[in-house]
């Protein structure tokens, strides 16, 4: 078990094997992702049953939980990523965390918009000083800081130390948008999926939305695939591997 | 692992540790701006300030609903076991308010029983479930308001238990 995974790391960890992963898995994994999404947000809203006091407005959570537990577990990899990277030095790891950040940055826009319109018609306010609502905005800001800081230096290698240790201390953060429901006094309520013990959802209303998360992570994945095999191409545009690849037949390469 | 990489995860896991530390010290220091409203508790025992800007929250007690024929005068108690007062507002709910869930009022604390609200907002608890599975609890002798018993306790532990009806 432990071989395999040390293989795994290997194998992945190599910029010419990674290139041929994506390409063998991606043919499959974005229509699996867009088939599973669209089954769950479909069931989700259309054909679940109305909630007994939200009627039909509480459906927007077949958007909003999936959003936000994406946006968390992406930030989560980012800082595996971001440890990898600072300390083995691994060149993928700062791919991955670079490919993850823009998906990411857009699922927590979506969790806030998603959370505000939901916010209105149950709370009475779009928006309160609460401490789920203000870390999940600071969420936010951690992603495009991480976004910013890649972009503002111009040597990817220190570009991703850089943001590296950013992704690594904002894990801070997700802890206290998890745990913030429960340790402080909040509008938002706590949690309604657990990982252990009974979920606070009925059956009808669980199964599409755990269908809708499992959707939306495996289109974040596909999306992240799609970034880091770019990625690998246009850092490694000066290896023999890459140029073979751009320039067929011709031994020295293009240009 | 080789003592190079070593160095630097110690370097890293030191740089998280401490700032961990820092950031849940200064949580806990700033609690009482952090949380969003006084509860019930606070608001009785005094540790709320009487004539200043505030937000409290709490349950609505069943029964305790009184709105005016006349007007849009309504006045509701708040607890949460551990204390109750009273909240006056003038003005419309939001559609989640009802006795037994949790609602936020902004306002300012007049005495140490009564509170003027400007704003109510109505605090749902984590539970979802179809109108028809909580009319079957209720003719099993169930509460079927499952909000009654909390904000994070037990609330509503019902949900997916029961299935369809």
């Amino acid at each position: 078990m432990w071989k395999t995974i040390k293989r795994w790391y290997h194998q992945l960890g190599s910029p010419r094997y990674f290139y041929g992963f994506c390409n063998a898995v991606l043919p499959w994994l974005v229509p699996i992702a867009l088939v599973v999404l669209v089954v769950g947000l479909a069931w989700g809203l259309a054909w679940a049953p109305v909630e007994r006091y939200q009627g039909d407005s509480y459906r927007i959570i077949y958007i909003h939980v999936p959003a936000s537990s994406g946006a968390l577990m992406g930030y989560i990899a980012m800082g595996v990523a971001g440890l990898v990277a600072l300390v083995w030095r691994m060149k993928m790891a700062e791919v991955m965390l670079k490919a993850l950040a823009p998906f990411g940055a857009v699922l927590a826009a979506v969790s806030l918009i998603t959370g505000a319109l939901w916010g209105k018609p149950t709370w009475g306010t779009y928006w309160q000083w609460d401490a789920r609502m203000t870390s999940m905005l600071i969420l936010l800001f951690l992603y495009l800081g991480i976004i910013a800081l890649q972009s503002a230096i111009r040597d990817p290698r220190q570009a991703a130390r850089a943001a590296s240790l950013l992704a690594v201390v904002g894990v801070i953060n997700v802890v206290i948008v998890k745990y913030s429901v429960e340790w402080l006094q909040t509008l938002h309520q706590g949690a309604t999926l657990k990982m252990v013990g009974e979920s606070s959802i009925n059956d009808a209303m669980k199964y599409p939305l755990l269908i809708s998360m499992l959707g939306l992570w495996l289109l974040y994945a596909a999306n992240v695939l799609i970034r880091a095999r770019a990625e690998v191409l246009s850092r490694e545009r000066r290896s023999g591997w890459v140029r073979k690849l751009v320039a067929p037949g011709d031994g020295k390469g293009g240009r | 692992m080789n003592p190079v990489r070593k160095q630097r995860l110690m370097v890293v896991l030191a740089i998280l540790v401490g700032l961990a530390i820092a950031v849940g010290l200064a949580v806990y220091a700033l609690r009482q701006n952090i949380n969003l409203f006084y509860t019930p508790q606070q608001v009785v025992s005094g540790e709320a300030p009487v004539g200043t800007k505030m937000r409290v929250g709490g349950l609505v007690e069943e029964g305790s609903v009184r709105r005016d024929p006349q007007t849009l005068d309504v006045t509701f108690a708040v607890t949460d076991g551990k204390g109750t007062f009273d909240i006056h507002y003038q003005g419309i709910l939001p559609d989640l308010f009802r006795e037994g869930q949790g609602v936020v009022a902004n306002g300012t604390l007049v005495s140490r029983d009564r509170f003027e609200a400007d704003e109510v907002l109505a605090k749902h608890d984590e539970t979802y479930m179809p109108p028809e599975v909580q009319d079957a609890l209720e003719k099993a002798g169930h509460p079927g308001n499952a909000g009654k018993t909390g904000q994070n306790g037990e609330a509503g532990s019902y949900g997916g238990q029961y299935g369809d009806p």
